[in-house]
């Protein structure tokens, strides 16, 4: 192995030199610098890992410059795993000249291929089959690489039924070792292979070997390798259950079941439940957790020590499901701790890949558009309201001249399409500024009054709620399928006139607003029927004209808060829908339901505008992006996704929580996201940098909702066990200053400091709080159903 | 997760699927049976895992039928009707047949349809608004007061706390708040036990605690609860326990609860006295009294009796059907009447011959006297001097005999001498009674010492009759008072020296064996009568309360015999019941 790191060095440099003409400057730097990395480091292994990284960087350049998807890098995907018959070389040696050839191969580069070929002593045909399949891979591009996945769903087929999702579901990069492992038609063949040779009994023996292992390495390198210990038992038990090992799969459960980490405690019920080849084919979860990769990550060194260990044992069973479901994201650096790795993992799927969360996010806020109103009018306006308006006029300069810099990390204006201001939502600013110069700055010292809005004898069953953003309409989606919007100001409801009395009224005068109304309508509280079956989530408009209802009917359904009647009933979901919410811009909304996909909306198309595939449970909530930009959605798997209503990517994958994810809030300046989940746990999360920043532990029971003040000094919490808690959000943020480290390596640090960011516990009198808002000058309102 | 190993999931047997395939016309084979059968576990389980989200997802903590419903349909499965209903479902067995089902009562159609009260829709559904919190400090009044008192408390009481507010109101964090369940006996009941079982930790100190304790209590003896209405709701046990309870807090708190006492008492008679209040409550008034003790009785009830005995009779009187309702009621509330005053005139009569002993005793006796009325009575162990208690008892004895004049009203036997007018002015029906209680009327000094003599000789062997056959009840009354375990023993004694016992040397052991003979013959008598007194159907209901009354102190010992005399006289009244009760009654006379 050693005697070899000279010459790979070499070559790895030769090929630089070759490829140099090829590749951007920028790019040459990068390579430039990665190979003074390797330089500083004897180890093969580290070396080969290290390589192929920019390898796979370089065709993603390529790639992007042939104006292909970038995601796709096939050929390094298709190189890489395409080791094990040659036992000549190490396996990883041999995998990076692989790579190197390839590559070389693939910008017909055939002299320093053959020169390469030469130095290390490769049989020519050693390489052909290989080569000839991933240059078809590689110049097909993203199209290949669907190709290719087709043809190996179908090898995957004879051992997970309708797995053909499974290209879809795991775009694997497959930068490394053990990526991209199932590509390779030779692997197929291993895989047979293996579930034939596959001795039922030796699974046992096999996992104790590895629990051996585990628990024997140092300290600092066991919890990280301890990781390894969840997938590799489920995967492990669904290879029995698929295999028929009825009895085996079940003692195999007995036996090890104890050992995984109490967060899994859920999943290895259903788990547990699952006993039968059969049983595996209805249940898109499982199907999910066997096609997508689980995540890892672990340092180079432990990873080292696994992989040398698996070798040495000629522990290919277990070498096999590592390469074939897990997905190791090593990193280089110290290993991570029990409490790091506990905070981030826990999710379906594992921890997030780091690149996952390397795209630039556009977090800062859209410019406020400038309202061109005479002041005089404004002033004139608060006359009317309270006759003493003249000094609010200056603070309400210094409101307006904040919006007017452009942030750096905001999105361009006009990044999507955002609808244009009508003179009612410029009324609506106008009254907005107003507020917000009476807003109460709230603190640790400030905390805000609560007010409790109580919903009484509700005995449908209330399941969701919104206020308005004014604070003026709230509304109740209820478990009968109706939707119930009353006013919360003394102001009552009315329907618009019949078609017949309109034509009646003056349309040139100047109340016509007011004369549409019929006055005969007018009641506190107006029911809306529609739906067939529960209404999980409920969204007002900005504009207060429209209300948005989901429900387990599988539509979501817009109402108009003018004549109380449905206006559309968009249809696509053919599940339950179980959150949706209007942008805060109007016109767009997202949903998102038991069908694992979150939709954009807008509301003027029938279809949706764009899809957001990729959790592997249900989604639970959505939330939009303070800049309409971004959409939040918080899943079943455990994980919370962030994605792009431009390119309706997935740019952000947070882990982290341990239940399903029950709410989500943006901090109002869009630069940190808090989550709640079932596990009672608030997760705050810094959207820039992808990175878990805070946790805020208290509650005992599911958070049902979650809410920044306005200014975002003060996060709220309300939850099912029957209290409203108030952290200081301020100082979790501040706290935290994240370093260019931690920022790189995504290992955070979190100190418990819970009890010192808990403001404030209210308690409520059997009522759980399933909403939270804070009204334009800081009072906060919570709602939720008695329970006696 | 170490008992993962032993956790099974619950499991359809392959004979239930057969059965129900043959149920279905289809004849099954063993293995098509067991293949079934484990599918239909996974099935069941996979529908109840998605259920839960539903449940989750309408933001409830309790899985309903509905929710499973749904997880059927949208796995392709047809729903479950009839299973929708809001309130629990009884599961029943039948031992005979291995069977388990739901009950399922028949509805009688026709009737609801021709009902005339047709109840009004629930209320409307609206939203109220209410500050909670100003400036991030609480709203006392609606939830302040428990939880920032709670807040103060250590981690393991509140961790007790928790539990106990879980335990009794589910979600409720509002200890006290009773009102809010007044419909529901259930919860009252839980409620009771859990202030019992509050009273009793010795480790807790209830400390300002205990006031709205009693209070609670209070409520649930006076108040017509809203579930009083149906006869069919056991209210009476739960104000019988709340007595009981009220009379235990006394007991053991006393020190903490003197200054209620007064008011206690104020407020009992105030429902006593005040005609409009429903039969229920002036039930609990009377038996609130009786549970603080003769003292109270003779303070409150026995002035009042005079006019209220009016109104009741009044009562009783009324044949008409319509009546019956209310004449069930009032015979309660005589029986609760007849028990507290018989009692009253027992203890006065026990207290007067202690005083007469007293008196021959000098000293020691009117220390004697105090520990006696101690023991009875504890709630007014604070407030009077002990020594003037015994004075004070003959005083209000006397008091007795001038108002004999109100019992005379109703009882047609009338004496004219103090004691054994009282005694026998129960009457031919209530010398029945006392002859199984104890003989009281030995120890009035009025009668000859033969007499009692006499009276207690066949008490002797009833108790040792006892003794051997109803062990348990026994030696819990013994566990509790080491002092009660030698006065069977000496039982018989003292008629025989009389002389002596009276001497300063035994007086010590005359208040015991006088308390013991009630306690001691009572208990079988009771436990087997207040297990038959209800309808039948709340017998289960009583079975807690006649055990608390094995294993308490003295005070609750008494009470016990009272329910015991308390049959016969309603059995006096109303003659189906009598003839009942009597037939028990004559199974408990050998004892």
């Amino acid at each position: 192995m050693i005697a070899l790191t000279g010459k790979n060095q070499s070559y790895v440099l030769v090929l630089y030199g070759l490829c140099f003409p090829l590749i951007h400057v920028a790019h040459a730097q990068f390579i430039l610098k990665m190979a003074a990395v390797q330089g500083g480091m004897g180890d093969a292994d580290i070396k080969t890992d290290i390589k192929t990284e920019p390898s796979a960087d370089g065709f993603g350049n390529n790639n992007a410059n042939d104006g292909r998807v970038l995601s796709a890098s096939p050929g390094s995907s298709s190189s890489t795993g395409s080791n094990k018959q040659t036992a000549a070389v190490t396996p990883e040696d041999q995998q990076t000249l692989l790579a190197v050839l390839q590559f070389l191969k693939k910008n017909k580069l055939s002299e320093s291929v053959e020169i390469l070929r030469r130095e290390a002593g490769l049989p020519e045909n050693s390489l052909d089959p290989k080569a000839n399949e991933s240059a078809g891979a590689g110049s097909g591009g993203a199209a290949g690489i669907v190709d290719l996945e087709g043809g190996d769903a179908s090898s995957l087929l004879s051992r997970v039924t309708g797995s053909s999702s499974a290209g879809a579901q795991a775009p694997t990069k497959g930068t490394f070792i053990c990526g991209g492992k199932k590509d390779q038609p030779d692997v197929s063949v291993v895989l047979s292979a293996y579930s034939q040779q596959g001795d039922p009994t030796l699974y046992k023996v096999y996992y104790r070997d590895l629990k051996k292992f585990i628990e024997t390495v140092l300290d600092c390198h066991r919890a990280e390798l301890s990781q390894v210990f969840y997938p590799l038992f489920v995967h492990m038990y669904l290879e029995l259950v698929y295999n028929n090992h009825e009895s085996e799969a079940k003692a195999f459960f007995e036996k090890f079941s104890g050992d995984q980490e109490c967060y899994y405690e859920e999943d290895l019920r259903i788990l547990s439940g699952l006993t039968k080849k059969e049983h595996m084919r209805g249940n898109e979860t499982l199907l999910d957790f066997r096609t997508s990769k689980f995540v890892l990550r672990i340092s180079r060194d432990s990873y080292q020590l696994l992989k040398r260990h698996l070798q040495e044992r000629q522990n290919n069973q277990i070498w096999n499901i590592i390469q074939e479901h897990l997905y190791i994201d090593i990193f280089d650096g110290m290993p991570r701790s029990k409490s790091q790795i506990d905070a981030m993992s826990g999710s379906l799927a594992g921890e997030a890949k780091r690149e996952a969360n390397k795209t630039k996010v556009y977090y800062g806020l859209l410019k406020e558009p400038e309202i061109e109103l005479p002041l005089d009018d404004e002033d004139e306006e608060a006359e009317n309201e309270e006759g003493k308006p003249k000094k609010k006029k200056p603070k309400k300069d210094s409101v307006g001249s904040k919006s007017k810099k452009q942030d750096p990390n905001a999105p361009s204006q006009n990044r999507i399409p955002l609808p244009e201001l009508k003179d009612s939502d410029k009324l609506d600013k106008i009254m907005y500024m107003k507020e917000a110069t009476k807003r109460i700055r709230l603190g640790p010292d400030n905390l805000p009054s609560v007010c409790f809005y109580t919903f009484l004898n509700a005995y449908q069953g209330l399941t969701a709620v919104d206020l308005t953003d004014d604070s003026s309409l709230i509304a109740g989606g209820f478990a009968d399928s109706t939707v119930r919007v009353w006013s919360v100001t003394p102001k009552k409801l009315r329907k618009v006139k019949s078609a017949a009395d309109l034509n009646l009224i003056d349309k040139e005068s100047d109340d016509v607003l007011e004369r549409i109304m019929d006055e005969k309508t007018a009641s506190e509280s107006k029911i809306m029927y529609g739906h067939s079956g529960p209404v999980y989530g409920i969204s007002f408009s900005p504009d207060r004209n429209y209300l948005l209802s989901s429900s387990e009917d599988g539509t979501v359904r817009l109402w108009s808060l003018l004549t109380f009647t449905c206006l559309v009933a968009y249809k696509g979901h053919n599940y339950p829908v179980w959150d949706t919410q209007f942008s805060p811009y109007g016109y767009y909304f997202v949903s998102g339901g038991h069908d694992r996909v979150a939709r954009l909306w807008a509301t003027d198309h029938y279809q949706p505008l764009r899809i957001f595939s990729g959790h592997l449970a249900d989604i639970t909530c959505t939330r939009f992006h303070p800049n309409s930009n971004y959409v939040a959605t918080g899943s079943s798997d455990r994980t919370i996704r962030l994605w792009d209503v431009l390119s309706g990517n997935c740019v952000r994958i947070f882990t982290g929580h341990k239940g399903p994810i029950h709410s989500l809030a943006f901090s109002p300046n869009g630069k940190f996201l808090a989550s709640g989940a079932t596990d009672g746990r608030v997760l705050l999360w810094d959207i820039g940098h992808g990175l878990m920043v805070g946790e805020l532990k208290g509650h005992t029971d599911t958070i049902y909702s979650l809410r920044f003040s306005r200014d975002g000094e003060i996060l709220a919490s309300g939850s099912m066990d029957n209290t409203v808690r108030l952290w200081d959000a301020m100082k979790a943020f501040d706290d935290l200053e994240t370093d260019d480290f931690t920022a790189a390596t995504g290992h955070i640090h979190l100190q418990d400091n819970s009890q010192e960011l808990l403001l404030g516990t209210y308690t409520t009198k059997s009522t759980p709080v399933i909403h939270l808002h804070f009204t334009r000058r800081n009072l906060l309102l919570a709602a939720g159903a008695f329970n006696p | 997760m170490a008992d993962r190993e032993e956790r099974r999931f619950a499991e359809v047997s392959r004979e239930s699927v057969r059965l129900m395939a043959e149920g279905a016309g289809v004849e099954l084979g063993d293995d098509v049976a067991a293949l079934l059968a484990e599918d239909v576990c996974y099935r069941l389980r996979e529908a109840t895992q998605s259920s839960s989200q539903f449940m989750r997802h309408a933001k409830r903590r309790k899985l309903t039928v509905e929710d499973f419903n749904r997880a059927l349909r949208w796995s392709n499965v047809e729903a479950i009707c009839g299973y929708g209903a809001q309130d629990a479902l009884p599961f029943r067995s039948v031992k005979e047949g291995e069977l388990f089902f739901v009950e399922d009562r028949d509805v009688n159609l026709v009737e609801l349809a021709l009902a005339t009260n047709i109840p009004k829709g629930c209320a409307e559904t609206m939203v109220r608004v209410n500050v909670s919190y100003l400036d991030g400090k609480g709203n006392l009044e609606p939830q302040g007061t428990v939880p920032t008192a709670v807040q103060s408390l250590s981690d393991d009481l509140l961790k007790y706390y928790q539990q106990i507010t879980r335990a009794i109101l589910g979600e409720d964090p509002h200890l006290m708040k009773v009102k809010s369940v007044s419909h529901d006996l259930e919860q009252l009941n839980r409620l009771m036990h859990m202030v019992k079982s509050l009273v009793q930790n010795p480790y807790l100190y209830l400390g300002s605690y205990v006031r709205s304790l009693v209070s609670s209590v209070m409520y649930c003896i006076l108040e017509p609860l809203a579930a009083s209405i149906n006869p069919l709701n056991d209210h009476w046990t739960l104000r019988d326990y709340a007595a009981l309870l009220l009379s235990h807090i006394f007991w053991t708190h006393g020190d903490l609860v003197s200054g209620l006492y007064h008011q206690i008492l104020l407020s009992l008679q105030k429902v006593l006295s005040d005609p409009v209040r429903p039969l229920c409550s002036h039930y609990g008034a009377v038996v609130g009294l009786h549970a603080l003790g003769w003292k109270a009785v003779e303070r409150v009830l026995f002035p009042h009796l005079p006019a209220y005995w009016a109104n009741l009779q009044a009562v009783l009187d009324d044949y008409s059907v319509s009546n019956a309702q209310v004449k069930a009621d009032g015979h309660k509330v005589y029986g609760a009447i007849l028990v507290a005053v018989e009692r009253l005139l027992k203890m006065k009569a026990l207290s007067l011959s202690q005083s007469a002993e007293g008196q021959s005793g000098a000293h020691p006796g009117s220390v004697v006297g105090a520990v006696s009325y101690r023991v009875n009575s504890p709630g007014l162990s604070p407030p009077p001097e002990p020594l003037s208690e015994a004075a004070l008892g003959i005083a209000s004895h006397l008091q007795v005999g001038g108002a004999g004049c109100h019992w005379e009203e109703w009882t047609p036997v009338p004496l004219p001498a103090m004691y054994c007018e009282l005694y026998s002015f129960f009457g031919d029906s209530l010398a029945v009674r006392f002859s199984t209680g104890t003989g009281f009327g030995t120890h009035s000094p009025c009668t000859p010492s033969q007499l009692g003599d006499s009276r207690k000789e066949p008490p002797g062997p009833a108790s040792n009759l006892d003794t051997t056959r109803k062990m348990p009840q026994l030696t819990a009354n013994l566990n509790i008072s080491p002092r009660q375990d030698g006065s069977p023993r000496t039982d018989p004694p003292p008629p025989t020296t009389r002389g002596a016992p009276r001497s300063a040397g035994l007086s010590r052991e005359v208040f015991p064996k006088a308390r013991f003979t009630s306690p001691q013959t009572t208990p079988p008598a009771f436990s087997f009568l207040i297990g038959g007194r209800q309808m039948g159907q709340r017998c289960q209901g009583r079975r807690p309360f006649q055990t608390m009354f094995a294993t308490t102190p003295p005070v609750s010992a008494i009470p016990p015999r009272t329910y015991a005399h308390k049959l016969p006289v309603i059995g006096r009244v109303g003659k189906p019941v009598r003839r009942w009760t009597c037939s028990h009654y004559s199974l408990h006379l050998p004892l």
